[in-house]
Formats: structure tokens, C-alpha cells, sequence
């Protein structure tokens, strides 16, 4: 029966062992299609049969800086400089959108497929990777509005210019994207089990807007509460929002090491969702 | 021809029983604690097999205990079972949808899985989509796709409505268009769940047929799950019957199917009244052995064992006898023997219904027994007494017609031939 010559023509083996990292990259480029796929089924399903469409898409962010701008800035007093601070707020809401979405779409990973997770089988990492790709789309046109406003502002005659260093603007959206895909598999490997985490995502993510530098220019916090300010220095988010202002409003300073510090993080997280994702995948279909 | 394509070693799963969730730290914490000491993980070695009618001493149960088989390139293996026997813990681990416990699988193929039809599928995009998303799900690229692309929509038979939402569709076409696309998927192996138990009988038929093609025709390798005995034996060429999450028996597939009806039958129908005890309701063949197998041309009987408590009783009784598709085929009743029951004093009897050969076409049919008064007022209903499997004897064929023979019943033909002058 054990004919040793047929060993070696098996193409793959399903075992209980979970090696650390056995990411498949050759299975997933197999699935490079369902890849697009999932990303086209999203951008189509998503504003389906809604009278607005993709406007809701701008909607979301502009009255959230409008909202900002009154309080945090005419009420609060929070000072953007020579900036307009709706101009301000719109830059930093647009980059933190886009971590948001990653964040929360593939957080529910499991969850919100086990009806798909439980009947086939495919590289799991498709569906989260999909999400962050579509979520581009939609940052792109949040993008759009912003670039529309920026242009408004500037013939209005606000003292806002573009920063060399855009051309690096590409590399923090991936950056953005792939810490909010790292954290976004990290809790959707463990909401299978302790489902608890859903609910605190949800405020979690509100919570952490506030020390990621949205509303305020990191310099505002040294100078107002030092004894605080480590909340926001050791929080990576902060940086990259730090240096999107930098690139598209030239204030600020460039926080290298600020970015060097994100990007380690951002591969730690990364990596450690991706170990977990791995994980979890094999046999979440029983927890979940 | 005859190398092994996919070969399971010693696969076993557990399940924890009860709220998955509560106490799961500590579960959790214990095992990481015994991992980290380099020992066995502890909540292994408990787990009684899976039974469902008992009450086991632990939370922990096997679903599936020691699982050993081989399937060679080509083979259509059939595995069947009661409910909860396993079969569809093997069907996830064997589709990758979740890991064993212990064990380990080998493939020497791409595995295509079927577990339903249709997964994926999203209403808001239109068929075309669907296919495409469906297809990609189920392991086909983009190009694979494009170039079937004519053939499902026609074997679907939904061109009309190819670019409408799919939400849009009437069920039935929901499902045409789901398993045209599973029809042509080209994998090495090929995993089916009894998926082809939805929609309507014709379909049905339509889906077993192309399952035949695709096995028959093209070479290859099924696994098919199921407890549509009809279905297995149709497509089938090999069995393993699960029992309790353990290989029971491994083997032809009559054999395995006459087992597994004997196992079925074997839950002995015992009731007792104040007027009478019934005892069974068996099969027998023609020499009055206990069978459940048989062929059509051979006589067989209906052997009811009945105690009557009461001297003159009011007593009748009916044998229903349904066919796979639980369409009533005939009901045999006792009204024309109503006087002789009558007259019967207390004492064990037998009733005995003889059924000619060549009446019966073949397939799996399965009695219910009621009791009655002499007036047809129901006493007690038994669903499901025994089964029956009734297989073809060939000589109707000829040495000609190999399928499946059409109509609900087979009479052998008596044809004359008279020249005219």
C-alpha cells in the first residue's frame, strides 16, 4: 500500500501542524483572480440601490471636518497655524479613513464570512487583502474632495503649498494601509474566539483618533500637556498623519525618526497579523 | 491508472460540546500551559465517540475517531452514514474548510470542494458576475472562465436574465446557475456534499446525470457524501459507511448500501397495548431469510410478527410502501381479511405478505406499518419500519440497456410476436 515512488507526487497535505509562517505565495498569486474579483464585487455592491451612490463617500468627511472645525478649532481654540483648519481637519480625516475602513472591514474577517469560510476553501488572506484594495478606491475619491477644497483655499489665497516629499505620499497611504490590515487581522484572529472584541473596535477605533494627531498638530500636545504626550509619541498613527500634513500643507516638521519608528511597527504588526491570521484560518470555522 | 490520488491517515477530530465560548480561557490557558511544559495537550486524551443517543461522560467528543482510507485516480467513492456520523466533519477537513485533530491528508491533485451551490453568490451583481465570482471562489481563474463562459449560461439555461441582478432570479434559477458553474469545474478531484439534494426531482436527475459525466466520462476522481442511497448508487463505485465517527465497513457499494439499510431497519418497531404487541415488521426473501437487498425478480414477503391480547379483537393493519422520493407506491391493507382477523383467539402470529418478483422497479423503499380497527380508525402510526433495496436482475435488459430503467414500476414484459399473413 505505501508505495514510496507516489510520495512525492503529492501536490499538498492537510495536517494538524501549525507551522509558524506558511504563507502559500504561490497559491495566492493561484487566486490572483478572485483577488480582483472580490475587490470589483465591493466597489459594485457597495452604494447599490442608494439615491446618493459614492457621494456618501464625501459626505461622511466633510461634515466631520465641518463638525471639527466648529468645536475643536472656533470653540477649542486649537490652533493650525496659517492653515485653514477645515483644510486641516479634511487632510487628516481622509488618511485616517482610510486606516479606519482597512481596520474595521477586515477586522470582522470571519465573521462576516464564515457563510463562504465554511463551505470552500481559499487562501484566506484574499478577503482582507481585497478590502484594503477597494478601500483605496474610496480614499481616492475622499482624496478628490480634499484635492478640491486644497485648490479652492489656495486661489482664495491661504498660505498652504505642496511638499517635496509628496512624491513619497504613495508609500505612507501603503504604510496607513497595511497597520490598519496588521491590526485589522490581529483582532479578527481573535474575535472568533472572544467575541467581546467587535464591540470594542468599534469605540476603540473613536478612542484612538484622538491620540493619532487627528484634530491637533503633535507639537500642540508637547507644548499643552507634556505629561501626556507619550500617548501620541508612541502611537505610529500619530506620525503618519503628521507627515501626510507635512507633504500636502508644508507644516510641521518631516518626523524621520518618527517614520522610522511607524514603518518597524507596521512590519511588526503586519507579520504578527499575518502568524495569527494563518493560524486562526485553519480552524476558526469551529470557534467562530 | 490504479496510482492512489489522495490517501487519509489516521485523521480524527474533536469537538467540544456545550457554549463554545464560556470558560474557553481557561481551556485555553491550561492547554498553552501543558504546550509550553512540552506534554500532550490534556483536553485530548478525554472525548467519549461520537454518539449522539448517549450521554457521554465528558464535554469533549470525537466527530470523527481514526479515519484511514485511499481513493485511487478515477474512483467514485461514496461515504455514507446515519446523521452525525461524521460525514460532514470529514467533508470540511477533507475541503480544507477546517483541520483535523490528528492525522494527516494527502493529495495528489487540485481539489475542487462542493458543499453547496452557489457560495458566494451575490445578489446585487448580475449572473455574469456571478459566475465569475462563484468560478474564482471555487479555484478557476479569470481565463478558465472566459473560455466556459457560452457553455454555463447555456447549460444553466438563464441567458435571458445573464446581465439582470441575480437577486432578481427565481430560486430555481439561482440554482441552475450555481451549478452550471460548479458543472464545469475541471479540478483533479472533485468533493460533493449532497448538494445535488436541492431543487426539484428533475433537476435533480439532470445534476446526478452530469455527475455521471463528469466521473464516468472524464476520468475523475469523486468524493461524494451522502445519505441519498439512490444517489450513491447511481453514481458511486466504491463505499465507506461512517458509523459514530469510525470506518464501519469499506467495500462495494451494494454491500455497503444492504449494510447500512440493515443497520437502519435494524431499530426494531416493539409496541404493546391492551390489544396487541407488535414485536417487527421484516423482509424476507423467497427461501424466508431476514434480508433487505433483493432483487427484482425475486418473490418476497412483508413479515408482520403481532401478539393478539384479546379474543375476536378489532384489529387491521396497513404497510405503506414509499419510494425514495416519498411518493406512496402502494398500500396493502387488511380490510379483505377483516373477518378471519376477528375471528382470531389471543396467541402470537405471523402475517405474511407475499410480493411478486417484477413488481417493484428498482431502487430504495422504505415501509411504514399502521395498525387500525376493522373500521380504519388509525391506532398507531410506525414511520419508516424497515428498507428495502431492490436491484435489477438484468433480465428485462437483455444484454443491451445498462442505465437507470425509467417508471415506478417494472413489469417484465411478456411480447408476443405474431406474424400477419
Amino acid at each position: 500500500m505505501n508505495n514510496p515512488t507516489h510520495d512525492t507526487h503529492w501536490l499538498y497535505t492537510i495536517s494538524p501542524k501549525r507551522s509558524a509562517i506558511n504563507l502559500n505565495f504561490k497559491e495566492i498569486w493561484q487566486y490572483r483572480d478572485l483577488l480582483t474579483l472580490f475587490v470589483k464585487r465591493d466597489v459594485i455592491t457597495a452604494y447599490k440601490q442608494t439615491v446618493l451612490g459614492p457621494l456618501w463617500y464625501l459626505i461622511q468627511p466633510l461634515f466631520t471636518s465641518i463638525t471639527f472645525t466648529i468645536i475643536f478649532n472656533n470653540l477649542a481654540g486649537i490652533d493650525t497655524g496659517t492653515v485653514p483648519p477645515f483644510l486641516f481637519n479634511l487632510a487628516g480625516i481622509t488618511i485616517w479613513n482610510y486606516f479606519t475602513s482597512c481596520l474595521t472591514g477586515t477586522s470582522n474577517t470571519f465573521g462576516a464570512n464564515a457563510s463562504i469560510f465554511g463551505k470552500v476553501y481559499f487562501p484566506r488572506i484574499i478577503t482582507p487583502l481585497s478590502l484594503v484594495i477597494s478601500n483605496l478606491l474610496k480614499f481616492g475619491i475622499q482624496l478628490l474632495i480634499f484635492i478640491v477644497f486644497y485648490l479652492y483655499f489656495y486661489f482664495q489665497g491661504a498660505a498652504i503649498s505642496l511638499n517635496g516629499f509628496i512624491l513619497l505620499f504613495p508609500v505612507v497611504v501603503v504604510l496607513m494601509g497595511t497597520l490598519g490590515l496588521g491590526f485589522g487581522m490581529i483582532i479578527s484572529s481573535m474575535v472568533t474566539k472572544y467575541r467581546d472584541l467587535n464591540y470594542l473596535v468599534g469605540f476603540g477605533v473613536q478612542l484612538l483618533m484622538y491620540i493619532s494627531a487627528v484634530v491637533y498638530p503633535m507639537a500642540l500636545v508637547e507644548q499643552k500637556m507634556p505629561d501626556f504626550v507619550w500617548l501620541v509619541k508612541y502611537n505610529p498613527l500619530a506620525y503618519i498623519i503628521e507627515t501626510t500634513r507635512y507633504m500636502v500643507l508644508n507644516i510641521g516638521a518631516l518626523p524621520y525618526w518618527g517614520l522610522v519608528y511607524t514603518f518597524i511597527i507596521t512590519v511588526a504588526v503586519f507579520f504578527m497579523g499575518l502568524l495569527l491570521f494563518n493560524k486562526t484560518e485553519k480552524s476558526f470555522i469551529d470557534t467562530v | 491508472m490504479n496510482d492512489i490520488i489522495l490517501k487519509a491517515e489516521n485523521i480524527s477530530k474533536q469537538y467540544r460540546l456545550g457554549v463554545v465560548g464560556t470558560g474557553t480561557i481557561s481551556h485555553d490557558l491550561n492547554r498553552w500551559w501543558h504546550r509550553i511544559r512540552g506534554k500532550e495537550d490534556p483536553y485530548l486524551k478525554i472525548g467519549d465517540t461520537n454518539d449522539r443517543t448517549t450521554k457521554g461522560e465528558s464535554s469533549y467528543v470525537w466527530a470523527l475517531k481514526a479515519i484511514n482510507f485511499e481513493v485511487k485516480r478515477g474512483e467514485v467513492l461514496g461515504i455514507i452514514g446515519k446523521n452525525g456520523a461524521g460525514k460532514s466533519t470529514l467533508l470540511k477537513i477533507l475541503s480544507r474548510v477546517t483541520t483535523p485533530t490528528t492525522g494527516e491528508i494527502k493529495f495528489g491533485g487540485r481539489v475542487a470542494s462542493l458543499l453547496e451551490v452557489g457560495t458566494g453568490f451575490n445578489g446585487e451583481m448580475t449572473g455574469r458576475e456571478n459566475i465569475y465570482l462563484n468560478g474564482a471562489i471555487l479555484g478557476m481563474t479569470k481565463k478558465e472562465i472566459t473560455s466556459k463562459l457560452d457553455e454555463i449560461i447555456d447549460f444553466s439555461g438563464c441567458e435571458r436574465y445573464i446581465d439582470t441582478p441575480v437577486k432578481r432570479y427565481s430560486s430555481g434559477m439561482t440554482v441552475r446557475l450555481a451549478f452550471a458553474v460548479a458543472a464545469f469545474l475541471e479540478p483533479e478531484i472533485l468533493i460533493i456534499d449532497e448538494v445535488l439534494a436541492v431543487g426539484d426531482a428533475e433537476f435533480q436527475k439532470k445534476a446526478i446525470g452530469k455527475m455521471q459525466d463528469i466521473s464516468r466520462g472524464e476520468g475523475r476522481t469523486v468524493l461524494f457524501v451522502s445519505h441519498n442511497m439512490a444517489a450513491v448508487k447511481s453514481l458511486c463505485t466504491r463505499a465507506i459507511l461512517l458509523e459514530n465517527g469510525l470506518i464501519t465497513k469499506e467495500g462495494d457499494v451494494e454491500e455497503i448500501i444492504t449494510h447500512y439499510l440493515n443497520l437502519e431497519s435494524e431499530r426494531l418497531v416493539y409496541h404493546e397495548t391492551d390489544l396487541y404487541k407488535l414485536k417487527e415488521v421484516a423482509i424476507l426473501n423467497s427461501e424466508k431469510k431476514r434480508v433487505s437487498n433483493i432483487s427484482n425478480g425475486e418473490d418476497f414477503y412483508i413479515d408482520i410478527a403481532l401478539s393478539i391480547k384479546q379474543n375476536k379483537p378489532d384489529i387491521g393493519f396497513c404497510v405503506a410502501i414509499y419510494n425514495e422520493l416519498h411518493e406512496l407506491i402502494t398500500a396493502i391493507n387488511s380490510y379483505h381479511i377483516n373477518s378471519a382477523i376477528g375471528n382470531l383467539a389471543v396467541g402470537n402470529y405471523n402475517f405474511t405478505i407475499k410480493i411478486n418478483k417484477y413488481i417493484l422497479n428498482t431502487g430504495i423503499y422504505t415501509l411504514n406499518f399502521h395498525t387500525n380497527n376493522s373500521h380504519g380508525k388509525l391506532y398507531n402510526l410506525f414511520e419508516g419500519v424497515t428498507k428495502l433495496n431492490i436491484y435489477d436482475d438484468g433480465i428485462r435488459r437483455g444484454d443491451n440497456y445498462k442505465g437507470e430503467w425509467p417508471g415506478k414500476i417494472s413489469l417484465v414484459p411478456n411480447i408476443v410476436i405474431h406474424e400477419i399473413i
